[in-house]
């Protein structure tokens, strides 16, 4: 381990010419749109199918987002035609998966499937989309099963801190309360379950996503056989518009004898279709938004605070918001916000260097492409730019917005984004130790 | 896109006593510098240049790796040999990823639910030996004790060129890659290669059993064990990954049905070979393992009959009609949405090359899949008795 000659680093050769991915589009007749990409490589198919699923704002909100739940949970779990086992089975014997999640926007289908599988997993999502039963035992089960996977979720210092936070920044909306309570959940009923179904599982504002070794006229044909007899009809319900965020103290809640302190700081950020977005993404970057960032090189690099500090945007569809999240060491815990607030106090009020930025720059434009190089990645990307109304033009289009943000950019977002008395604080820790020291540095009140 | 990855033939088995998480720590500090990289500078070339990177430290590999724009494949290469040949360890780097270690325990072990289960309980249950048996992340005792001097001794021992497999997948001309491997790598000093000690221990010949705690569960949960046969041998241990699917993968899987469908009985089931859940990255003695979730209302003793019962049905009567197929079918399927990133292609090769000498394997896996059969699933299944099985039971709570 004696040091070596020092070498010179090699430059990069010059960058391959990129294409945009072709995109077969046809809206069906009942409503269903539809996008087909043809990459090969794996003889394999994604589907990604998007229904819109947003609740009702206020106290209606919470037996939607309890029943929502369990809807994706038992959305599998028999058809008139079969057994959840049976469903199960013809599933895997495609070679494929298929599973169902909600979110406070959507409920999402997501399978993949042996190409030569395909038209069997379109009849079989088709049979799920006409045909769920939602039978009583297999409701009742999963409703017990959540209520024991939810008190296993909240065991978990960052759901904690997560759930505190949501409803600090969105009070009574829907974004406000992510996870049904045990209570919410044992009052679901399977009848309600069906009538959830019938009223909002319709093809009409669904977008489905095909991505795979088959031509997109192929898959819409395929599609197009299999769902057309999917005719529901229903009111497309969308999020409210989120409150203006009243930022209060920051809120440390105790988790006795905790050999750390996970500290989280958020607030609202720019949608993908904002101008100010690209700038945010690098200015983000630079603060914390990837290991080569300012934040990662104090409390990790430096000073050795934590593991796994990262800076994250989300982007549901009534507007984004950015977490700042680490976890850090008990005693450190003071240490830590002061520096997180210093890094966030700088991207907000000076410059960022131009080799900061261009490096950020490669990187997001690198992993634009890193995320979209696998079918997977593929499908999970185009349909999760179709909920923000963007079509594939976005994979071109955001480098080049990427390409044209100046260091004042980043500086404007920086302010605008990430000033430390815009985000909402919260720390899940031991009180003991952590509450004075915070103290020193914040107005802190107890979650 | 391209890949790079390097993996040294040295893991958690090969820590000596009172160097617990050696081998982990050790990883960290390949990220801190060599002779013609500062501190940081290895991260910033590669996100800087668009790309990923990370390593991981497992029983019996340490792995390293960059995904780039296939642009970057020689920066790539460049920075990977240039730590092979001439890392760089000070003091203050050591004291500084010592405490980042720490915070990484803490995050996935101390301060988590769960945290650990089953994978550094189960090995001091299911094996005797210190190489097999002890905790791979490390006890803080010996991370903080750990020395420059050790860390140059374990690169001087364990990073020798010769003990390493580099592969390279993507969007490249392997000739041209081959140039720069020479160029960059070719003039790193040849040393001795360790010889690659067995850690084959007996198996066990009785149950052991053993019970946890953890303050932050709200809800027990139980993991079984099962020594398995060599791995190096695929066609007598995929039978067990096969089994293992069988067993777990799903709803039409034979406990989830049983446990989660009709009995109600758990919350959630796994089923894996390996302890980090690769069944193919490790080399013997290697463990089959079941770790069931259960509520409070379900006792251990019903979970671990219920478990048996369905074992000895298979043993008994073998697999139905068409259930190879569909369980072959999907693992297939998964396989093959691994390998189609350049990553997944990466890192497949290299274990089955530095495990097995036969990168080949990648595109072969498929088909020794098809060969299994009805009766070795079967024949695996009746192996998974009571007496030979280590058993950790997770409680809720501290011990009384």
């Amino acid at each position: 381990m004696t040091a070596g000659l020092v070498r010179p680093v090699p430059p990069l050769a010059k960058p391959r010419a990129t294409k945009l991915p072709s995109v077969g589009e046809r809206v069906l007749d009942n409503g269903l749109r539809v996008l087909a990409v043809r990459r090969p490589g794996v003889p394999l198919a994604e589907l990604r199918l998007r229904i819109p699923f947003a609740g009702p704002s206020g106290r209606k909100s919470r037996g939607h987002t309890a029943q929502a739940q369990l809807l994706s949970d038992t959305m599998l779990s028999g058809t008139t035609g079969r057994t959840a086992a049976q469903l199960a089975a013809d599933v895997q014997a495609l070679g494929g998966q298929l599973a169902a999640s909600s979110d406070a926007d959507r409920l999402g289908l997501a399978g993949s499937v042996l190409v030569s599988g395909l038209p069997g997993l379109l009849e079989l999502l088709g049979e799920v989309l006409t045909g769920a039963t939602y039978p009583k035992r297999e409701v009742v089960g999963e409703r017990d099963r959540l209520v024991q996977e939810l008190a296993i979720y909240r065991s978990e210092a960052s759901v904690v801190a997560r759930e505190e936070l949501l409803r600090r920044l969105y009070g009574e909306h829907p974004y406000g309360r992510e996870l049904p309570t045990a209570d919410e959940v044992e009052a679901v009923k399977a009848s309600q379950l069906r009538a959830l179904h019938a009223s909002r599982v319709a093809p009409a504002g669904a977008v489905l996503t095909v991505v795979g070794d088959l031509t997109p006229a192929r898959a819409i044909g395929l599609v197009e056989r299999a769902l057309a007899g999917w005719t529901a009809s229903a009111s497309a319900l969308v999020a409210p518009p989120l409150p203006d965020t009243v930022r209060g103290p920051a809120v440390l809640i105790d988790r006795p004898g905790a050999v750390q302190t996970t500290l989280r700081l958020a607030g609202p950020a720019p949608g993908r279709t904002d101008p100010d977005s690209a700038a945010f993404a690098l200015a983000n970057l630079v603060f914390g938004g990837y290991f080569s960032s300012r934040w990662v090189a104090n409390i990790r690099e430096d000073k050795g605070y934590t593991y796994s500090p990262h800076s994250q945007v989300e982007h549901p569809a009534a507007g984004s918001r950015v977490t700042v999240a680490a976890d850090v060491s008990t005693p450190t815990t003071a240490a830590a916000l002061l520096e997180t607030t210093y890094e966030l106090g700088r991207i907000a009020t000076t410059a960022v260097s131009q080799a900061e930025l261009d490096q950020a720059r490669r990187y997001a434009v690198g992993s634009l492409a890193l995320g979209t190089s696998t079918q997977a990645g593929l499908a999970s990307t185009l349909s999760s730019l179709a909920a923000s109304g963007l079509g594939v033009e976005w994979l071109r289009d955001y480098p080049r917005q990427l390409a044209a943000v100046t260091v004042d950019d980043a500086l404007e977002a920086g302010a605008r984004y990430l000033a430390p008395h815009r985000l909402t604080t919260v720390l899940v820790g031991d009180v003991e130790q952590v509450e004075e020291p915070v103290g020193r540095l914040v107005e802190l009140e107890r979650g | 896109m391209v890949a790079v990855a390097v993996y040294y033939d040295v893991g958690m088995r090969s820590e000596p006593e009172g160097r617990t998480g050696f081998a982990h720590l050790f990883e960290h500090l390949m990220f801190q510098g060599s002779a013609s990289l500062g501190k940081t500078e290895h991260f910033t070339y590669v996100q800087g240049n668009g790309g990923t990177l990370n390593g991981s430290t497992h029983v019996d590999y340490t792995n390293y790796y960059e995904v780039m724009p296939s642009s970057a494949t020689e920066l790539a290469l460049f920075l990977e040999a240039d730590r092979m040949r001439s890392v760089a360890v000070t003091q203050e780097n050591l004291d500084n990823q010592i405490a980042v270690v720490q915070n990484e325990i803490r995050v996935n072990v101390l301060n988590r639910p769960y945290g650990g289960f089953p994978w550094l309980m189960v090995p001091p249950v299911l094996f005797d030996e210190f190489a097999n048996s002890h905790n791979g992340y490390g006890d803080f005792v010996d991370l903080e004790s750990s020395t420059v001097e050790d860390a140059r001794e374990f690169f001087a021992r364990y990073y020798a060129p010769g003990n390493a497999v580099l592969t390279v997948a993507g969007d490249i001309d392997p000739a041209e890659v081959l140039g720069w491997v020479e160029q960059h790598f070719g003039d790193i000093p040849a040393r001795a290669v360790p010889d690659r000690p067995s850690f084959v221990e007996p198996m066990p010949t009785a149950e052991r059993r053993a019970t946890a705690y953890d303050a932050l569960v709200p809800t027990p949960a139980v993991a079984m064990a099962w020594r398995t046969p060599d791995p190096a041998d695929l066609p007598t241990y995929l039978p067990f990954v096969v089994l293992a699917e069988v067993l777990t993968d799903g709803d039409a899987s034979r406990l989830q049905e049983r446990m989660l469908l009709e009995d109600r009985s758990a919350t959630s089931i796994g089923g894996y070979l390996g302890l980090l859940g690769d069944p193919l990255d490790a080399r013997d003695p290697t463990p089959f393992l079941l770790e069931v979730h259960h509520p409070d209302s379900t006792s251990l003793d019903a979970v671990v009959s219920t478990v048996d019962e369905e074992l000895a049905r298979l043993a008994q009567d073998g697999l139905l009609p068409a259930e190879l197929d569909r369980t072959v079918a999907r693992m297939t399927a998964r396989y093959l949405r691994e390998v189609d990133s350049v990553l997944g292609r990466a890192t497949t090769m290299s274990v089955f090359e530095q495990q097995r000498g036969r990168a080949e394997l990648v595109n072969e896996l498929p088909d020794l899949l098809r060969q299994v059969t009805a009766e070795q699933v079967q024949a695996a299944a009746a192996t998974l008795t009571p007496d030979t099985r280590a058993l950790l039971e997770l409680r809720p709570g501290t011990p009384a």
